[in-house]
């Protein structure tokens, strides 16, 4: 009997702590999948953020630091300059990386650290019990904006992929989202090129999932999904944002 | 290069750190210490080290985390307000149980302060500075040729008990040039299996953290963290006795309140007071068992400060306040001068006939 499908490797067997429904777990697996295809999990460290995520450092079998909120990026930074050789990637939430890390977040962009960041975008904060992100839509309710984001007061809300390509600095960025089968596997191709970017050298690779968080949003899984292809992808359109070296091929 | 040369303090930090095997700094400019930054943007390049002037004093820490976290020696220099806003990834570090060396060039405070010499981040560095229960070993250097001893030393101490090691100097001591004697240093080995480099699919993953969501468990930790700074203290506390063998009055003071003091004892027992004084090198662990020994035969204790007090609070503590301890003390970014120091001990001296 041939095996035809299994966890990936680069994952260990803890048993996520995500909600139902959640697409932490999908994400993960997409991750672990583009490090167990490029065979690189021997020499990756990865980065967990504070969040939903957190935990992540017991769920990937490569080395792992756990980082305060929002730092990652910059504890990537100390890893990939001490380490070249080795493949640094940081999983941060909205929350952490669009807010309290969003200084570490443009930086390492601008001076485009070789390193791999995924980007995890619910426009929630999850793991607090549900508090307005960075990334909650306008009008969106939460527990900290009872009567929906209200724009004049909490301003708006931050699309990470538009003002970080307006950078010279970075290498890649893109945004994917998990809804769907199709949007997975681009999701795939986008993580895996952000990794394939750093064994290449080329720099600072971030890709932004766009993600479901029902326990939260108070919503059923499939209803989660259906709210982010309505909802969100159209205030955070989906595409490659920038891509200097696809661009300088085609010159 | 063992030879002698003038340096800055704080070109003796940073030369001292190179040899100290040092090849990664990350730092933030801040007054009065950039002469670090400087000399590291200088050298590191040239010998294959990185220089990295960072966003903000924060990520300046975080990137000290990540080298660390590899197993590197790294480093990060600041001043007063840069340290407090280093504070959270220190408390990080120590709950990682990462070595890291960092400088901080104090100033006066609060807030802005100003940028003239200070010691008034005594309990900052003492007392851990960032939340939970922590320590950080805190040197304090009194002269040129200790600023680049203590860096020797706060790398290895940092490395022997993986928790971060501090000099807590003032901008004297930075800016002061006297001659050094530096490239003695004999490097050490240490075991940093737990360092992330990478599992190279030939054991479990390591993981650096300092979560633990079971409170049996951090309790645990924070018990196993605590056993070893009791060795900390009982091995590695520094001080240095001057004229403490007749001494009836004691000065306790660091750094360049211990200097400013020197020229009062002299002046002073020129008019037969018999006065000494301790030095802690050490400020955490802090020379306990000298000042209690001080206490036996000494009748009263001085203590100098650039604060508004806060190193008497430790004398106090370790003499278990048997004897009077009384403050000397400017602030704000002024230095008592020997004058000041003198009538201190004078009018200590005089209780002492009444």
């Amino acid at each position: 009997m041939s095996i035809v499908f299994e966890k990936p490797h680069a994952l260990t067997d803890a048993p996520f702590h995500y909600c139902p429904g959640c697409t932490h777990g999908i994400i993960h697996r997409l991750v672990a999948e583009a490090i167990d295809e490029l065979g690189i999990e021997g020499k990756t460290v990865g980065v967990a953020p504070v969040g939903c995520a957190v935990m992540a450092y017991d769920y990937f079998a490569c080395d792992m630091v756990e980082a305060a909120h929002g730092r990652a990026p910059a504890i990537a930074t100390g890893l990939k300059r001490a380490m070249p050789e080795n493949i640094i990637f940081t999983y941060q939430g909205d929350g952490d990386l669009a807010s309290i890390g969003m200084a570490e977040t443009v930086h390492s962009a601008t001076r485009n650290e070789n390193i791999t960041v995924i980007f995890v975008n619910n426009a929630i904060y999850g793991m607090t019990g549900g508090q307005m992100a960075p990334t909650s839509l306008p009008g969106q309710v939460t527990q900290t904006s009872p009567y929906g984001r209200d724009v004049t007061q909490c301003g708006f809300p931050i699309r990470v992929c538009e003002m970080l390509s307006t950078l010279d600095g970075p290498e890649y960025i893109a945004r994917v989202a998990v809804n769907n089968v199709k949007n997975v596997r681009a999701a795939k191709a986008a993580i895996k090129k952000a990794f394939e970017n750093q064994i290449a050298g080329k720099g600072f690779s971030l890709v932004e999932v766009i993600s479901s968080c029902p326990t939260n949003w108070g919503m059923t899984p499939d209803k989660a999904l259906e709210w982010v292809q309505d909802k969100m992808i159209p205030y955070y359109p989906l595409g490659v944002y920038k891509d200097r070296s696809a661009k300088e091929e085609t010159k | 290069m063992s030879d002698k040369v003038l340096m800055k303090g704080n070109e003796a930090i940073a030369e001292a750190a190179i040899q100290a095997g040092c090849r990664h700094y990350f730092g933030y400019p801040i007054t009065p210490q950039t002469e670090i930054a400087a000399y590291m943007a200088k050298r590191m390049p040239k010998i294959g080290g990185t220089f990295l002037q960072a966003e903000s004093e924060v990520a300046a820490i975080n990137m000290v985390y990540g080298t660390s976290s590899a197993g590197f020696r790294v480093m990060t220099s600041s001043s007063s307000p840069g340290i407090s806003l280093k504070s959270e990834g220190i408390s990080y570090i120590a709950g990682a149980d990462l070595p890291a060396f960092i400088v901080n060039v104090q100033r006066g405070g609060p807030g802005l302060g100003g940028i003239q010499p200070s010691q008034s981040d005594y309990f900052q560095a003492t007392r851990g500075g960032g939340h939970g229960d922590y320590h950080v070993i805190a040197l304090a250097p009194a002269s040129v040729q200790e600023m680049a001893d203590l860096t020797f030393k706060g790398f290895d101490l940092a490395d022997e008990y993986r928790m971060p090691a501090m000099i807590l100097a003032d901008g004297t001591m930075g800016q002061m040039m006297e001659p050094v004697t530096l490239g003695n240093y004999v490097p050490k080995q240490f075991d940093k299996s737990w360092a992330v480099t990478g599992t190279k699919m030939q054991r479990k993953h390591n993981i650096v953290n300092s979560l633990y969501l079971n409170p049996e468990e951090l309790e645990r930790i924070n018990f196993e963290r605590f056993e070893r700074y009791k060795v900390i203290e009982e091995k590695e506390a520094m001080a240095e006795e001057y004229l403490m063998e007749d001494a009836e009055i004691c000065i306790a003071a660091f750094g360049i309140a211990a200097r400013v003091s020197k020229n009062a004892i002299v002046a002073a027992r020129a008019q037969g007071i018999k006065v000494g004084m301790i030095r802690p090198i050490t400020l955490w662990p802090f020379p306990k068992k000298i000042f209690a020994a001080a206490a036996d035969k000494c009748r009263a204790f001085l203590s100098v400060e650039l604060s508004m007090g806060q190193m008497i609070e430790d004398v106090e503590l370790a003499t278990k306040c048997r004897r009077p301890v009384t403050l000397c003390n400017r602030a704000g970014g002024m230095i008592p001068s020997p004058e000041q120091v003198l009538a201190a001990i004078q009018s200590v001296a005089g209780g002492l006939k009444k």
